[in-house]
């Protein structure tokens, strides 16, 4: 297949990793920011071919998994009355909140729906006048432009039965809270293409220049994250810290102007809870007062939906970097994506279940 | 060691309803039948978990199998839910290495349902069993009220006849076996989640469904077969993990070996779906021993129905009940059963 075949071949990624090994002098920790580069590193034993020296951090880059249980909670309300239709991307249906999760509110009666795209939503608005429809905005910087659109469209549209729960994340923030944190590891970041792709990546020039640490805007096929890993060890291995763009078939230093202006237009930026680290300043989108009346939570009353998180699984850690799926002891005995203990096993690019799918052969 | 107490979030296979997950060919699917049908009906036959039960009638030994079909589109590119209710069923006889007897077929109407379409369905499955050799021998027709069903619901049953000698199940699979797979994989599945979700892709995606006793036929006369199966629901993926499983065998296959047509990788990689999960209704999956795996693979390549038949991987004795991929990059991967329904990605 054109644009991905070679992306994917054998002698070009054997190439790199003896590139790889040739550049590598000592040890470093590369993290890995999206979900989506995780599920490739695993799914393709990516892992498996680079040299002792580098180890992989997993990044929090995966919208499911850091999307908090209130939220979630608070999805399943809604998606449980009578009056509402609940649209969601597909993979949130599996997502268990404190009690249960949108497949079994479906079975129960619940109509939920999977959408491909928020504007889908609008059809099925006006195709059911006498109900509410939801839809669950939840994403990073990459989402977040359709999800806008859908809102702006309603309201150009006149379309008065729509909204959205809004759980946007963003990544420059999260990025600060995994090197600030005190027992961060981690040297140098592979950037999540996709979201640098939208936003550019102009933001993160001074977060590589405060922290001393290299930044390389990388791709999710096999050949553009073993290319990302080895512009990142130049840099460590010249003590550079800049910020690189491989993926520069999708990604300009300004990113997408119209989608981030259409972001702006409908949302604003504020604090946001991840599941698993915590409320992180700065790091996540609502939407602006003067489109109150497409936003759920106020039209809703979900204020009372308080839940609370048992801190018995370590998938904060694991979201941070700091820790492995392997190094956690229920890690595919009593935490499978079956019995899932927390969000990072749930979600198919959550590190947890990347490792139990693909890569459980390989942890003892 | 410290105690860890389970008060995360909720178990997920602990569950009060019935929801789609249970009919996906996947985990839950498997957890359903390990804990509801098996104790219940507990027999030897049924125990073998072979997708047909053979059972001894005097001397002659008989293949007998039951399906559903509830595919939403009725009709879909390449194929429509009669064609696929004939052919699956002579399918799950002929993975036993059984000569297809006859069928029979139970319809379960909605009221409403337009006469058109039940005609074109009816229709589609005469020709289907004409071209098999296989006579619809008996059936049943129930109608329910408007919005107790959806359309129309088939149920199809058949019998054949094991010949002498033939020794084919899910739990024959022995080390050293070499692993043939009939031709490309994906096109039902994507056929028909193109259609229903009103997706457009380059290229024509269709339902690979075919009726493939005459390709065991010709595989058993070109030499002995241990395991043969076909990867309908759940895909090559489920097929392979099953096998494993119930063989006590590793697998270890290998991803550039498994062909898969253009147009469906594209339509896979833009839903975020992996063509080994998805499902086929005209492919078969056979572990053979390795002294005839030339000659069968031969065997298939000289049938329509298996002329882009190829050898995708091994049984090995390590890793029982575990299947490894071979990427195409060098690494390795493991390969499970889908958990329930597949999801198409958010990002």
């Amino acid at each position: 297949m054109k644009y991905v075949d070679e992306f994917r071949n054998h002698s070009l990624a054997q190439k790199l990793v003896v590139e790889i090994r040739r550049t590598v002098t000592k040890p470093w920790v590369i993290m890995e920011v999206c979900g989506g580069q995780t599920h490739s590193i695993v799914k393709y034993g990516l892992d498996q071919l680079l040299p002792g020296e580098i180890e992989l951090a997993h990044g929090p880059g995966c919208p499911v998994c850091v999307t908090s249980l209130e939220l979630i909670d608070r999805a399943h309300a809604l998606a449980r009355r009578p009056d509402v239709i609940f649209c969601s991307f597909g993979d949130m249906l599996r997502v268990p909140g404190s009690a249960g999760d949108l497949f079994q509110i479906k079975a129960q009666g619940g109509d939920v729906r999977v959408v491909y795209s928020p504007l889908d939503c609008l059809k099925i608005a006006r195709a059911n006048p006498e109900n509410r429809v939801v839809f669950f905005a939840i994403g990073f910087e990459t989402t977040a432009p359709a999800n806008a659109m859908s809102v702006w469209q309603a309201r150009a549209q006149g379309i008065s039965n729509y909204s959205i729960l809004v759980s946007h994340v963003t990544v420059p923030p999260a990025m600060i809270a995994v090197l600030d944190s005190p027992s961060n590891r981690v040297q140098a970041f592979l950037g999540a293409g996709h979201v640098c792709a939208v936003m550019g990546w102009e933001e993160y020039e001074p977060l590589a220049a405060r922290f001393r640490v290299p930044i390389v805007v990388t791709g999710f096929e096999p050949l553009d994250l073993l290319e990302g890993v080895l512009m990142a060890v130049r840099q460590l291995e010249e003590g550079r810290h800049e910020v690189e763009n491989q993926y520069a078939r999708a990604v300009a230093r300004e990113g997408n102007q119209e989608a981030k202006r259409m972001i702006f237009r409908v949302f604003e930026p504020c604090d946001r809870a991840w599941r698993g680290i915590g409320v992180i300043p700065g790091s996540g989108y609502r939407l602006r007062e003067e489109f109150a009346a497409y936003d759920a939570a106020r039209l809703f009353d979900l204020e009372g939906i308080v839940s609370v998180e048992p801190e018995n699984c370590i998938s904060g850690l694991i979201l941070q970097g700091a820790k492995k799926p392997s190094d956690c002891a229920a890690f595919g005995t009593l935490c499978t994506p079956e019995t899932p203990l927390g969000a990072t096993m749930v979600s198919a690019e959550g590190a947890c279940a990347a490792y139990y799918n693909y890569g459980r052969h390989l942890v003892s | 060691m410290k105690e860890f107490t389970l008060t995360c979030p909720l178990p997920m296979a602990d569950r009060k309803t019935v929801v789609l997950g249970h009919g996906s060919g996947g985990k839950l699917t498997a957890q359903l039948i390990r804990d509801l049908f098996l104790p219940a009906f507990d027999n030897p036959l049924l125990n073998r978990l072979d997708d047909q039960a053979v059972l001894n009638a005097g001397a002659a030994r008989i293949a007998l199998t039951t399906d559903s079909f509830v595919v939403t589109p009725l009709f879909f590119p390449g194929g429509d839910i009669g064609e696929l209710a004939v052919n699956g069923t002579i399918n799950d006889i002929a993975m036993s290495g059984a000569a297809p007897l006859a069928l029979s077929a139970a319809f379960i109407l909605e009221e409403g349902f337009p006469m058109e379409e039940l005609a074109r369905v009816v229709v589609s499955m005469a020709e289907a069993a004409k071209a098999a050799g296989v006579p619809i021998a008996t059936g049943d027709t129930k109608v329910v009220p408007r919005g107790a069903a959806d359309r129309m619901f088939v149920t199809t049953s058949g019998v054949g006849l094991v010949p002498a000698g033939t020794h084919i199940s899910a739990s024959n699979a022995r080390p050293g076996d070499k692993i043939l797979l009939s031709g490309t994989i994906g096109d039902h599945g994507m056929a028909v989640m193109a259609k229903r979700e009103g997706l457009e892709f380059e290229g024509v995606i269709e339902s690979d469904t075919a009726a493939l006793h005459r390709l065991v036929a010709a595989m058993l006369a070109a030499g002995e077969i241990h395991a043969l199966r076909d990867p309908t629901r759940g895909g090559l993926a489920a097929t392979l993990v099953e096998i494993a499983a119930a063989s006590r065998i590793g697998v270890e296959a290998v991803a550039s070996a498994i062909p898969v047509r253009e147009p469906v990788r594209g339509a896979c990689e833009l839903l975020g779906l992996d063509p080994l999960f998805v499902a086929n209704e005209g492919k078969l999956v056979a572990f053979v021993p390795a002294e005839s795996a030339e000659r069968v693979l031969a065997a298939m390549r000289g049938m329509p129905e298996g002329r882009d038949a190829v050898v995708i991987g091994e049984a090995v004795e390590g890793h029982k009940g575990m299947v490894l991929l071979k990427t195409e990059v060098g690494g390795t991967r493991v390969v499970d059963l889908p958990f329930g329904e597949q999801l198409p990605r958010i990002c």
